[in-house]
């Protein structure tokens, strides 16, 4: 038996859309910018994918530009805005490396969070003025789950940043948050296929009210110039075919998941001892974690360590993860943990459990077999 | 159920702890490869590039075992690189391989092996665990060119107990001829040399400059007399002849002794290099302590002399050479042996 309870990773490719890209490789292979009847086919494909995906992000399909994925799609956002208008780069502390690094490489400003890992709004209007041309706030944070204020984010930019673009990247919410309406005031929005039902290598950038970018890559000119590199046709089908499943089913599975994801995290501290649950109360009963996406229970125990648990969890089965992966595989110490102030020492006994559309019951109680058990024999090692 | 002993085996990339894999593997062990991941900064290859990782990652996928990596580099941090640093601003030479060795491979993999409920983990060192009269003991690895028992002495009876060295037995041709025969991609990899967190390039000079303030220091004689200038009192070691770079010496000096603190250094002839004893401290036993005559080693492969070995305190040795020795750089190890095997040994003082 085994439960995979990494879906903040990857997700399992929904069954639809592997039946949707299949004749995009075996039958309609044409090159979508070509002239014959099979390119048009394909072309055909490709922008009723661009009116799906656009439609499921509150977006116009001309605003909608196809990427390899959420990391081209970041480095575009914001490499494509400070090449084009110059100015500096500003971007919350906990924000995925895809733009973390990017704003750190063109020595912008970094904003800290609070101990709930929320954007701390004080320090982001200290950090803004009339130089600032770009502001990343992501929408769901991919190791906390927590859910960013990106509304009031938008409202504290155009006052004080006015020639900035606003970018959010909704990789790790689509799946589970209204981005449509959540980031209806965002110029720019990131999305990647693989972590709704879709495939990997594939994923979109909104680009809208006008906002202009430098182009990451240059060449053949598709996407109107925004993104050369031939159409991954299937992969933009896949995707297109996950997004319009995953807005159909989001409130049925959130509703689901989140039951599932409480049961776990309610089990997880009531059987371990000093366990932090990031960005929730340890106070009372009921914790609230209503700012949170509803596939994700991140944790932090005591005398712990993330690699050892989980090499223990895989031998009971339990798939997860912990903090983010280094080229080498080796676990690195979480950057949104230590923004939030979680103790280095207490970070690194860091899991992160995610579920996803087709995790279960059984998926929730093997983890609540095999997790309090393994903290224990590694307590007992220490 | 297997119920075949679970071994957890220190791949660093290389050819030798490749073949340790393959050898565990054909002996029938349950065997999972670990990579550990000490070092992020630069590195010409040494254990801790990504590149060996992923070829420590291959040949695992080749044998067909699990492999993972583990991340300590916090730990490399504390007790290897700082203390390497705070050794060279105090004027003396460490040996960052046994610091590794003592603190990383087998102590906190050991420990992680321990609590991941394996029952042995394995290197790929040229060195045996040999049985003396019920005790184990480290001794020489089968190729003399190759033997790692010198930076192995600090190993005591539980870690003897729970380690394995599969290619002790063979020299490092039949390790590579094995390799080939295996098809191990590793099989022609060079040897990794030196220091793993220093680069050829930058060299000691460059990393400790990064990290410490390297000060110009005087060159004195014996006697007193300024014969010169170093430019970084800290990166001369006691026992050194170049570098020094004293025009028209007609004769051949030798550091032989540093002061960082008050910034000298002071050369001799060879015969001012000589000592009949030799301080150590930070002693370890592989079993009891054994008082008495033995073999003394100084560094990785050099000559093993005769001396006598007296216990100070629980701490400390006193070894007295037979016949007079160069003076050992303080920070370096010594080792005692009995024949080829390890009795312990200690940290020279200064």
């Amino acid at each position: 038996m085994s439960a995979y309870l990494d879906h903040a990773a990857t997700t399992p490719v929904r069954p639809e859309a592997v039946d949707a890209m299949l004749p995009f490789y075996t039958v309609d292979y044409g090159n979508p910018s070509g002239a014959h009847s099979m390119a048009r086919a394909a072309r055909r494909a490709v922008d009723d994918a661009r009116d799906i995906v656009a439609e499921a992000l509150g977006a116009r399909p001309a605003d909608l530009v196809f990427t390899s994925g959420g990391t081209e799609a970041d480095n575009m956002a914001i490499f494509g805005a400070v090449r084009r208008h110059g100015g500096v780069a500003v971007c919350s502390a906990i924000e995925h490396h895809a733009v973390l690094h990017p704003v750190e490489a063109l020595h912008g400003r970094v904003v800290g969070v609070d101990a709930r890992g929320i954007i701390d709004l004080d320090a982001l209007e200290h950090a803004l003025d009339d130089t600032v041309t770009i502001v990343s706030v992501m929408l769901a944070n991919n190791e906390s789950g927590i859910v960013q204020p990106v509304r009031e984010v938008a409202a504290i930019v155009r006052r004080l940043a006015p020639r900035a673009l606003l970018h959010t990247d909704a990789v790790n919410a689509f799946m589970w948050v209204d981005v449509a309406a959540e980031c209806a005031d965002a110029d720019l929005i990131t999305i990647s296929a693989h972590k709704f039902g879709g495939p990997k290598g594939v994923g979109a950038l909104v680009v809208r009210n006008g906002a202009t970018l430098e182009p990451l890559l240059l060449g053949g000119g598709q996407e109107h110039d925004r993104r050369s590199g031939t159409h991954n046709v299937a992969g933009i089908v896949g995707m297109a075919t996950a997004a319009r499943a995953t807005v159909e089913t989001r409130a049925a599975t959130v509703a689901h998941v989140s039951a599932l994801r409480d049961r776990l995290a309610e089990g997880l501290r009531a059987a371990v001892a000093d366990t932090y649950e990031s960005g929730v109360s340890g106070i009372g009963d009921g914790h609230d974690r209503s700012h949170k996406v509803a596939g994700n229970c991140h944790v932090c125990f005591s005398q712990t360590e993330s690699e050892a648990l989980l090499f223990l969890l895989e031998k009971e089965g339990v798939l997860a993860s912990a903090a983010s992966s280094c080229a080498s595989g080796a676990q690195d110490p979480s950057h949104v943990l230590a923004a939030m102030g979680v103790d280095r020492e207490l970070a690194q006994g860091s899991l992160r459990l995610t579920l996803g559309y087709s995790s279960t019951a059984d998926d929730v109680d093997l983890a609540l077999d095999a997790v309090p058990a393994a903290v224990a024999r590694l307590r007992r090692f220490g | 159920m297997s119920t075949r002993p679970e071994v957890l085996v220190a791949m660093s990339g290389g050819v030798d702890s490749s073949v340790a894999a393959a050898m565990l593997l054909e002996q029938g062990f349950a065997v999972t490869g670990v990579t550990m991941k000490l070092w992020g900064g630069d590195s010409d290859s040494g254990c801790c590039s990504v590149s060996d990782v992923d070829d420590a990652r291959r040949v695992a996928d080749q044998l067909g075992i699990d492999h993972h990596v583990f991340n300590f580099g916090d730990d490399f941090d504390a007790h290897v690189v700082q203390p390497y640093v705070d050794a060279y601003a105090s004027g003396i030479t460490p040996n960052p391989c046994i610091e590794c060795n003592r603190h990383l491979k087998f102590d906190r993999l050991l420990r992680r092996a321990d609590a991941l409920g394996f029952n042995m983990v394995a290197t790929g060192h040229h060195a045996r665990i040999v049985d003396v009269g019920g005790t184990r003991r480290m001794a020489r690895g089968a190729d003399p060119l190759k033997d790692q028992s010198y930076v192995l002495y600090m190993l005591r009876q539980p870690e003897l107990a729970r380690i394995l060295l599969p290619i002790g037995d063979i020299d490092k041709a039949g390790v590579r001829t094995l390799a080939a025969r295996l098809g191990l991609r590793t099989a022609t990899k060079p040897d990794s040399q030196d220091v793993c967190f220093i680069t050829a390039t930058g060299g000691r000079e460059k990393f400790l400059g990064a990290r410490i303030p390297l000060r110009a220091g005087r060159i004195v004689d014996t006697a007193g007399n300024e014969l010169g200038q170093v430019p970084a009192v800290e990166l001369v070691t006691v026992g050194q002849r170049k570098g020094l770079d004293l025009a028209g010496a007609g004769q051949r000096r030798f550091v032989v002794d540093v002061d960082v603190a008050a910034a000298t250094v002071v050369v001799g002839s060879r015969a001012d290099l000589d000592r009949d004893r030799l301080m150590l401290a930070n002693v370890v036993w592989s079993d009891s302590p054994v008082a008495g005559r033995c073999l003394v080693q100084c560094s990785a492969h050099g000559d093993p002399r005769p001396a006598t070995v007296d216990v100070v305190d629980d701490d400390r040795v006193l070894v007295r050479w037979d016949e007079p020795q160069r003076r050992i750089a303080p920070g370096q190890s010594a080792v005692f042996y009995e024949g080829d095997t390890v009795l312990g040994g200690g940290i020279v003082q200064p």
